[in-house]
């Protein structure tokens, strides 16, 4: 191209792209072939810990295949129909859609639809050989992450043992998740998956000593033990109110094994995390008529999911903030209630809380019996400490990020019992990596060096001209609400569940709010003619054309500021103009109108797989 | 395929001063070819809508036919409209203007549709300096009939449906023959360079009396091959800047200390300004003369010379020049008109 004569405009942009270019580093452009620049931007996959491909079993859904939904979901996290209860869905605020309008697509109940409306599975599951491969496996602790292990693991021909000090397999999903957000059945389905996979199980069997587990001739032993051990409050009358007063995850598992069976009438529970909101809400199914949470922050702080508390608000309890608790009251040998004070949240210039007292009398709150859900710690009395297995700040194993593998070589820990209590797709997600460690181990392989990069695969969407293989209208759907059972009937049973999930028709509306983040708009430079269709068509300016810059000024001069730093910039080569095409992450709806209106086909939509590799899925890696 | 825009836009995009999304100036989604220069020119003109604060009820498009005169449909959904008959697009603009001098005129035209049919027509309207910005997307050829060469192909241009054969005829310049009409305001842009059109199309519809805006404009799909002059990247490499725009609202104050050189600041009749930095030498927009050399010049180095060429921020418009009351002649009531018995007697008294 010719900068010379009279070609003022062309000269004009060319100066500015040298200024640009030797005044700082301009944006490199983006290597589109790094799957992990596409992955970011379907955010919910992104981030959900196990990576499960969202979008795709979403769209499977809006299609009816129940099956093949749950079975996507199933190989990446393990317990669709645990999780499509009960996950914390770390999904939903990363979701694409919250940043379009009020509320994200309800990713978690959706995969409750899958599992719910499902056909046959389990012939669609690995199979385990009948011929082992002569190496075995303890797995201690039956919760998500040792079941999570075992299923990776038994179909490559492991031969396992499951230790639980419990009478079945689910660990905390069984002893604390409240029937009435998790019925039985739901959970023994799922545990029982894997469970038929040839597991030996040494239920009621406490492993109380590791140095013995390591000589029963375990090539390879996995901890899945979580953290069991539920914080107490050490406040003045705690001792003598002792027959009154629970540790929230102990009470819990009394009440699910029904030693425990009832509670009294006025029932104070202490603490603001979900435990706190899951024994509330027991305790009015077994007998509390006044319950009160009493929690000593601001409301807005709170650690309990926003739909956790909404649950148990709609259910009467009482929420009382910013009052610390300061003595357990007794009255003729009984306990009479607990003495709270009253503080106010002040913030220092850091944003740093503290709790300041009001001067306000203090309040005495009336309780026939209390329970302290107060945070859970990790607990391993039962690891000598002579054996070569260290343990580190809050007696938490030291272990390699990556690999899950302790400082005993053939010792690995995933779930809470890594690194201190998170949820049930974390323990999945970890465990999912110990698994693949203790394969290579097994296979005398380099744990970090050899591990299996993720299945990606990228395919055009085109199928006309302008026709897509994939639905790409954007609905303006506000989010559906899942029904719940009448307040009565749930209330009157803790085994009836409350959230009745979405029936098909409104499974299916709710899954057309998905964008298809994976329908990812790729740009080949040299196609484009720079005619500006796709920027002037897209309906929320994601698209520029602008020279080059460093990052931060380049943000500032798009068609819409790109104020939204977590999202990326997706920068061109340099195009005949001197300029880059630029097109900001953050709000792009996948219409694949840019698409739709390219002359040239320089923009192509084309659906995004990723998925994460699973120690039994082996190491079959597509490139793009 | 997309029938609909989707509803969402940028969350962080403001409204403007008279409380408006730019989706709101907005049209139907374009069914043009993907890719044609006109798709551009209606985007900007959205731009230039939103930025200079209009209320769409307060604005009028009007076309002729043509896929530049189908635009309108895809912006400013709440604004007038009206698809006059093939190049009679300034008659239906004059009528409308001379009965609500109120609203404001955009007509949009193509090639075919100003110097063809509508030749007439558009030499009168020019004459008449009727109060609008007449724009002419022009792509060389009649796109909407199939590529046909049109009276602005140049000689000598190859286009995709003259089978190979080049133009054997000498191209109407529309900018010439307007400044040789003595139109108000006269530029020409490029639908491929934003940055200049929209100060242009700002200025043009704050500019009282007739303002044209010759926009290249090229048709991806029968006049965008190499050979044709039309072609975006022929435009790309020849195209020549007279100087930059620089539009500025009445309520901002020029901020920097200009050079008398190459800086010029005009104010129009309702005392928004234009500033100009001049890139030509030997050329003030406010003479004719000194414009008209330009042309002439940047003609015969083959190159196409864009910018605002010529302005008479002083102009009278039609209305100026036929002395119409103040009140839009739709809005006059009958006890307006009529005089009164006693008014009609006198007259009638002058006639006896
Ligand atoms: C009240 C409550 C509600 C929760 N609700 C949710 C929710 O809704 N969604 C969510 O995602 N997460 C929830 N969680 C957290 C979630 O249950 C845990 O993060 C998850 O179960 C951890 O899995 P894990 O496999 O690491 O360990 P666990 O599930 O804790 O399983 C460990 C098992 O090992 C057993 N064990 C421990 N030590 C030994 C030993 N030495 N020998 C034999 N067995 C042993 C334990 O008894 C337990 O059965 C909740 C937690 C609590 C306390
Ligand atoms: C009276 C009449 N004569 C002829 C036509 C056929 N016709 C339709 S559009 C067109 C030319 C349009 O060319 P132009 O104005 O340049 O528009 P473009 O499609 O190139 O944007 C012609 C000749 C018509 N519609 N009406
Ligand atoms: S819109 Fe769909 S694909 Fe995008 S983040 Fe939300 S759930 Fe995921
Ligand atoms: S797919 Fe293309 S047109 Fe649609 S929002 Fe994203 S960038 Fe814009
Ligand atoms: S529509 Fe296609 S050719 Fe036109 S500017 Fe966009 S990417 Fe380039
Ligand atoms: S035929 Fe030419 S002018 Fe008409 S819409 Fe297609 S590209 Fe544009
Ligand atoms: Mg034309």
């Amino acid at each position: 191209m010719s900068i010379y004569g009279h070609n003022i405009w062309l000269i004009k942009n060319y100066m500015q792209y040298l200024f640009a270019f030797f005044k700082s580093t301009s944006m490199k452009p983006t290597n589109i072939k790094d799957p992990e620049y596409l992955h970011k931007v379907v955010d919910c996959q992104y981030a959900c810990p196990a990576h499960t491909p969202v979008p795709e079993y979403i769209r499977l859904i809006a299609e009816k295949k129940y099956t093949e939904a749950y079975m996507i979901n199933w190989d990446s996290n393990v317990f669709p129909g645990i999780l499509g209860r009960t996950c914390d869905r770390p999904c939903e605020p990363a979701c694409r859609r919250g940043r379009l309008e009020e509320e994200p697509v309800a990713i978690c109940r959706l995969k409750r639809v899958a599992a719910d409306h499902k056909g046959e599975v389990k012939h669609l599951m690995p199979q385990v050989p009948l011929v082992k491969n002569g190496k075995k496996i303890a797995l201690i602790g039956g919760g998500p992450a040792s079941l999570t292990v075992a299923r990776d693991l038994a179909p490559l021909g492991y031969e396992i043992d499951l230790y639980d000090e419990w009478s079945g397999g689910g660990g905390m999903m069984r002893t604390q998740i409240p029937s009435f957000r998790l019925p039985i059945e739901v959970l023994e389905e799922e545990v029982n998956y894997i469970l038929d996979m040839g597991i030996t199980t040494h239920f009621n069997h406490f492993v109380d000593s590791m140095k013995d587990m390591l000589t029963k001739g375990y090539d390879a032993i996995f901890v899945g033990t979580g953290a069991p051990k539920g914080r107490n409050l050490n406040i003045p009358g705690r001792v003598e109110a002792d027959a009154h007063v629970h540790i929230g995850i102990e009470w819990l598992a009394g009440v699910a094994f029904e030693h425990i069976k009832s509670v009294g009438k006025k029932v104070i529970v202490l603490g603001g995390g979900n435990t706190a909101m899951d024994c509330c809400r027991t305790s009015k199914r077994i007998g509390a008529e006044v319950v009160n949470v009493v929690v000593r922050s601001p409301f807005k702080n709170m650690k309990a999911s926003p739909w956790e508390i909404e649950d148990a608000l709609r259910e009467d309890i009482i929420i009382q903030n910013n009052m610390p608790p300061k003595e357990f009251i007794m009255e003729d040998g009984k306990l009479k209630g607990v003495l709270f004070s009253k503080v106010r949240a002040e913030y220092d210039k850091n944003g740093k809380r503290s709790l300041v007292p009001t001067g306000e009398p203090d309040v005495l709150i009336e309780a026939d019996e209390v329970i302290i859900a107060i945070g859970q710690d990790n607990s391993f009395p039962w690891i000598e400490k002579d054996i070569g297995l260290e343990l580190g700040k809050w007696d938490l194993p030291v272990l390699n990020k990556t690999t899950y593998q302790s400082t005993l070589p053939q010792v690995f820990f995933g779930g809470d019992a890594a690194f201190g209590p998170e949820n049930v797709i974390t323990a999945v997600a970890q465990a999912h990596q110990a698994a693949i460690s203790i394969d290579l181990y097994l296979s005398g392989k380099d744990l970090v060096k050899d591990r299996p990069s993720p299945y990606v695969n990228l395919v055009s969407q085109k199928m006309g001209i302008h026709e897509w293989m994939y639905d790409s209208q954007v609905v303006d759907d506000i989010r559906y609400q899942v029904p719940h059972e009448e307040k009565t009937k749930s209330l009157a049973d803790r085994k009836v569940e409350v959230e009745l999930g979405f029936d098909e028709i409104a499974g299916f509306k709710e899954a057309q709010r998905c964008l298809n983040c994976d329908a990812q708009t790729i740009f080949t430079a040299n196609r484009c003619i720079e005619c500006d269709a796709c920027m002037d068509v897209c309906p929320t300016r994601c698209i520029s054309f602008v020279p080059n810059g460093e990052e931060e000024d380049l943000r500032q001069r798009l068609s819409a500021p790109a104020d939204n730093l977590t999202q990326d910039l997706y920068v061109s080569e340099t195009l005949a103009t001197q300029r880059v095409m630029v097109k900001d992450e953050d709000v792009c709806l996948h219409c694949g109108l840019c698409a739709e209106r390219c002359p040239t086909a320089a923009w192509d939509m084309q659906m995004f797989f990723y998925n994460v590799t699973k120690a039994h899925t082996g190491c079959e890696t597509v490139t793009v | 395929m997309s029938y609909t825009k989707p509803s969402f836009s940028h969350p962080a995009l403001p409204r403007n001063k008279v409380g408006y999304l730019k989706r709101d100036y907005e049209g139907a989604i374009s069914t043009l070819c993907a890719g044609c220069g006109h798709d551009s020119i209606s985007a900007t003109i959205v731009q230039a809508c939103y930025e200079l604060n209009i209320e769409p009820h307060h604005l009028a498009k009007l076309s002729g036919i043509g896929c530049s005169s189908k635009t309108p449909t895809y912006f400013m959904s709440n604004s007038h409209g009206f698809n006059s008959v093939h190049g009679r697009m300034p008659s239906i603009a004059t009528g409308a203007n001379m009965a609500n001098k109120n609203l404001i005129y955009l007509g949009v035209s193509g090639d075919g549709d100003t110097a063809s049919i509508g030749m007439g027509q558009f030499v009168h309207v020019i004459r008449r300096n009727l109060n609008m910005t007449y724009i002419v997307m022009n792509n060389g050829c009649y796109g909407l009939t199939k590529g046909q060469d049109s009276a602005t192909a140049d000689f000598g241009s190859v286009s995709k449906s003259g089978g190979g054969e080049s133009t054997p005829f000498q191209a109407i310049d529309l900018v010439g023959m307007a400044m040789e009409l003595n139109a108000s305001f006269v530029a020409r842009s490029f639908s491929g360079d934003k940055t200049q059109l929209l100060p242009l199309l700002k200025a043009a519809m704050s500019h009282q009396g007739f303002a044209f805006i010759d926009v290249i404009s090229p048709c991806v799909t029968f006049n965008n091959n190499t050979g044709s002059t039309k072609a975006y990247d022929y435009v790309r490499d020849h195209i020549d800047v007279l100087g930059s725009l620089d539009f500025i609202p009445k309520e901002d104050e020029i901020k920097v200390d200009y050079d008398q050189g190459t800086e010029k600041v005009i104010t129009l009749f309702d005392d928004t300004k234009i500033s100009l930095s001049k890139l030509a030498q030997d050329w003030d927009p406010t003479d004719k003369y000194s414009a008209r050399d330009k042309l002439v010049q940047s003609k015969k180095d083959g190159h196409i010379l864009t910018g605002l060429l010529y302005i008479d921020p002083t102009s009278k418009d039609l209305h100026q020049i036929l002395n119409t009351v103040d009140t839009p002649l739709n809005q006059l009531q009958e006890t307006d008109l009529y005089p009164g018995d006693d008014v009609l007697e006198v007259i009638n008294q002058g006639f006896r």
